[in-house]
């Protein structure tokens, strides 16, 4: 049951060492101010499952967080790669996180075969794809009707879902709109969610009968952070920060730059931070 | 009016969608010549990205697959899982717009990693939606600017397949889609051989000649026994072009 509380004790109480975690949303709604916090706790040995890893998680893997990476496009979107992950993956450094590569389809479909209880996904992909190869938790099995091969990979069942939304109901119900991306599946296919939202409103009494919604009986934890998907967008709210997303080519070319920018930005900060940094982002929405 | 030769390529790949397509939009080149087809002569083409945007008509080419804009002007935004099994998976896409970092002869896509992969020399994004789009559209246009970096023999990863060896290496894998039919470059237009599957040029850009297609080119380049000249840009598609890019920069400028 969706219990509110500060960020702070949100991701003590529900993120823990060692977990398998997947913080979603997808290029809309990053629940950066989420891993912000886990940053600063510290947090270790985590399984990341990202579809696409973005800045949130090049940030979490330059500052040694990740013991395995599950993920289907580690690039800045827009921009080019990235060069935390890559240092990672090509250098070692700061360590040598697991890989587990997919594509978009096959994240998506685990995701929703997590949420529905399934043990895997099955779909029709990766034909001719040389991923099969260097992947083994890519399958094929035969349609027991009409003998099609198709793919099959394990279902996504995360200890620890994360997302970022617009709103809150004064009960605890997360609704979500615009790109909604992974997030309801995640947050079914999880053990425990934990949520940041940009507002708490009175009820959900006037909203569209088809709208997503995650009842608080799915969720673990709320806390209110205002800009919270910084520089990712909440619609409605403020723009996708693409200025920033150019800026952290640069930021993240160098260790040591890195290693400044995270000290000042993140280490040094709080969740209270997000609102000013989404203040002129307001423009047309 | 000239083009520069990434203008040529930009046009002529928008060129190539019909107002009654619906195209999966893959971000960057792809992303630019469909929004062109859209405000030139295919003002009804159904433009789809995979972060869930059905029909979307955005003012300024998004960054990102997910930018807020392609959401806001779309007929409607449906889950990623949704988007990624019934629509695509589905059938329903008649044109898959991709580009690549590395690509061969018959239409393979490297944008996993250069070197190998458990030791890569470079990183790169991986494949995203590729592998998927480039197996369930009914066809596959593909866009790049030559090079013989991009354009290699032999590709080191095959992130998204096209037609392997050539042939009918798609039906043998029991793919019943088209794969890739179209390459639009800065330098020229080519065509899947109809039997060897093999990219051939068929048209070269304005001013193009066959030393400058094959010295950007790394593999043994196949001319059409009739090369055709790619008409020039008209100065509504190289007006609308830059338009497009002028508002995107803009926009793209950030607002601090």
């Amino acid at each position: 049951m969706a219990e509110f509380m500060s960020l702070e004790a949100a991701i003590a109480a529900h993120l823990r060492d060692g977990d398998t975690v997947a913080f979603e949303g997808f290029t809309h709604l990053i629940p950066h101010a989420a891993a912000h916090e886990a940053i600063r706790q510290g947090r270790k040995d985590l399984t990341l499952i990202r579809m696409t890893p973005d800045l949130i998680y090049d940030q979490m893997i330059g500052m040694g967080m990740a013991k395995k990476l599950i993920f289907s496009y580690a690039g800045n979107p827009g921009v080019g790669l990235l060069r935390r992950l890559r240092d990672a993956v090509e250098n070692g450094w700061p360590n040598r996180p697991e890989i587990e590569e997919h594509s978009h389809a096959a994240m998506a479909n685990a995701y929703e075969a997590g949420a529905a209880g399934l043990p895997c996904a099955i779909f029709r992909g990766y034909r001719g794809a040389e991923l099969k190869r260097v992947n083994p938790n890519i399958k094929t099995v035969a349609c027991p009707f009409t003998g099609e091969e198709l793919a099959a990979v394990p279902a996504i069942r995360p200890d620890v879902a994360i997302i970022h939304a617009q709103k809150a109901s004064q009960r605890g119900d997360v609704l979500i709109e615009g790109i909604i991306g992974v997030q309801k599946e995640a947050v079914l296919a999880a053990k425990r969610a934990i949520v940041t939202v940009e507002e708490i409103v009175p009820d959900f009494d006037d909203l569209h009968p088809n709208t997503c919604i995650l009842p608080r009986w799915t969720v673990s934890a709320i806390a209110v952070i205002p800009g919270g998907a910084h520089p990712s967008y909440t619609h409605g709210y403020y723009e996708r920060d693409n200025a920033d997303y150019l800026a952290w080519d640069e930021i993240s070319a160098d260790r040591t730059r890195f290693a400044g920018w995270m000290k000042t930005n993140v280490l040094e900060m709080g969740p209270e931070i997000f609102a000013a940094r989404v203040a002129d982002l307001k423009g047309s929405v | 009016m000239d083009a520069t030769p990434n203008e040529m390529m930009t046009i002529a790949a928008a060129r190539a969608l019909k107002n009654d397509d619906v195209c999966f939009v893959g971000i960057g080149a792809p992303s630019a010549a469909c929004n062109v087809a859209r405000l030139t002569h295919a003002p009804d083409i159904t433009l789809i990205y995979e972060s869930g945007t059905i029909g979307t008509a955005p003012d300024v080419l998004p960054l990102s697959i997910g930018d807020g804009e392609l959401c806001d002007t779309a007929l409607c935004t449906v889950s990623v899982p949704e988007m990624f099994r019934y629509w695509l998976q589905g059938g329903r896409i008649t044109v898959g717009f991709l580009g690549a970092a590395q690509l061969d002869k018959f239409g393979n896509i490297n944008t996993t990693v250069i070197g190998d992969y458990e030791k890569p020399k470079t990183r790169l994004p991986g494949g995203g939606g590729a592998p998927e789009i480039a197996g369930s559209c009914q066809q596959i246009f593909i866009t790049l600017a030559q090079s013989k970096r991009a354009m290699v023999e032999r590709i080191d990863f095959v992130t998204s397949f096209g037609h392997g060896t050539g042939g009918k290496a798609r039906e043998e894998l029991g793919i019943t889609t088209k794969g890739p039919t179209l390459l639009i470059t800065d330098l020229a237009i080519w065509q899947a051989d109809p039997e060897s599957k093999e990219f051939t040029v068929t048209s070269l850009h304005p001013g193009v000649t066959r030393a400058q297609v094959q010295d950007t080119c790394g593999w043994s380049v196949r001319f059409a026994t009739e090369v055709n000249e790619t008409p020039p840009p008209t100065k509504l598609e190289i007006e609308t072009l830059r338009d497009l890019q002028a508002r995107t920069k803009a926009a793209h400028a950030g607002k601090k």
